[in-house]
């Protein structure tokens, strides 16, 4: 007579290795996105109408949400550095938390919430109602054809968008430190030019937010191509596209950054 | 229309790029010029990392590249990159320093009198090592107690 936890057991069992089989799916899937990245870039249009729904309209939330983190960063950073009379070092700690942290990581996850679950939505609904059979049917690729220019779109887009994000941060930075509080500007701009490295910092910091970009995209597009096609599937695809890419941000980012900025 | 809004993106993008190059990094200053290597050891380098400014009358003149320990003389050989267009004597004095009183050390360069210049690989004779507290302030206890026992007596 079997074991009363076997069920249990067999659970967990059949869980794990229906995960490793979406995950030789998914690799699959990038592989044949990646493959069939040719038609996309013959006809940049596809492209440019794709940068347009994950990019530009991405852009208000990125610059505002930028301005916020900085303006906080500069209020919360002179609390802790006047304690030391150091607040003239204010704008390296806006500067480097933005470029090498702040700027990747939380573009990202506004990123993934804003554009990653419209494309698993979208691309659920037109699995849901046989548009991409449909395609098919007419000798298109849908992989080719819907897949990989939203692919391009969410990898360039994304490093663009952190930049924004640090650029304008740096500026909510100055806003509140310099106009507002009173920090010297000049020692505000030379401290913060003289510890921020381009290579080091910056440089690394669009490495960082090149892969979220295409960690995102990938979870958000495959994620859509293999929604079951019902209301509830897409709606349950689009929850899992921003658990997903948010926890693969995080996780990705504590991987890149001991690898960048262990050594220093 | 939808051009428009995608090009303005992509120029707003790599605009944010190009200020927090110049603006917010140190692109504009000592970019990626030519530089020379010469060391020097110091019997103790206090808290000097690799990339800490080389300085000579406040001006940065290059960066401190390596940071090692010679086991021979149990003193730590630093490797200073200087810029090709900055020349110091043979007698070149390097010391380090701290820049306010909690700030980053650096290592400071005064120029000598020598008619030789230093050259790619020569080494500074002349250091002075870090000030270490704990030796500062033991140094001032004693030299305290010394001239305060006489006029006990």
């Amino acid at each position: 007579m079997p074991h009363r936890s076997l069920p249990t057991i067999r659970g967990i069992g059949s869980k794990a290795i229906d995960n490793v089989l979406r995950l030789g799916y998914a690799a699959r899937f990038i592989g044949l996105t990646l493959a069939h990245s040719g038609t996309a870039f013959v006809r940049p249009r596809l492209i440019i109408r794709e940068l347009y729904y994950t990019g530009v309209l991405s852009m208000v939330i990125i610059l505002v949400s930028g301005m916020f983190v900085g303006m906080v960063l500069g209020l919360q950073g002179y609390q802790t550095l006047t304690t030391y009379g150091s607040e003239s070092a204010l704008g390296v700690l806006v500067a480097l938390s933005l470029v090498r942290e702040l700027g990747p990581v939380v573009s990202a996850l506004l990123f993934a919430s804003r554009a990653g679950s419209a494309m698993t939505a979208e691309i659920g609904l037109m699995k849901a109602t046989e548009q991409l059979s449909a395609m098919e049917m007419m000798a298109v690729d849908p992989i080719a054809r819907v897949v990989a220019p939203r692919f391009w779109a969410g990898v360039i887009s994304m490093p663009l968008l952190a930049a924004m994000f640090s650029a304008m941060g740096v500026f909510g930075g100055y806003v509140v430190g310099v106009v507002l509080i009173g920090v010297d500007e000049g020692s505000f701009w030379s401290q913060m030019q003289s510890a921020v490295d381009v290579r080091e910092d910056i440089i690394n910091g669009v490495i960082k937010s090149v892969v979220f970009g295409i960690a995102i995209t990938w979870i958000a597009l495959f994620e859509g191509y293999d929604a079951p096609p019902t209301a509830e599937g897409v709606s349950g695809a689009t929850t899992r596209t921003v658990v997903t890419s948010s926890l693969a941000v995080l996780a990705l980012d504590f991987i890149l950054t001991s690898f960048m900025f262990s050594a220093a | 229309m939808l051009d428009l809004w995608v090009g303005l993106f992509v120029v707003a993008g790599i605009a944010a790029l190009v200020i927090l190059a110049f603006k917010v990094g140190n692109m504009s200053s000592l970019g990626g010029g030519e530089t020379y290597q010469i060391s020097a050891n110091f019997d103790n380098i206090g808290g000097l990392k690799p990339r800490a400014p080389v300085k000579s009358a406040g001006v940065v003149v290059g960066r401190v590249t390596a940071i090692t320990f010679n086991n021979e003389r149990f003193t730590a050989k630093v490797t200073l990159a200087i810029e090709q267009n900055y020349k110091f004597p043979k007698d070149t004095t390097a010391s380090i320093l701290t820049s306010g009183l909690l700030g980053e050390q650096y290592v400071g360069l005064e120029g000598g009198g020598d008619d030789q210049m230093l050259k790619a690989g020569d080494n500074i004779r002349l250091t002075q090592s870090a000030v270490v507290l704990e030796k500062l302030i033991s140094q001032f206890l004693f030299d305290k107690a010394a001239e305060g026992t006489p006029a006990t007596k």
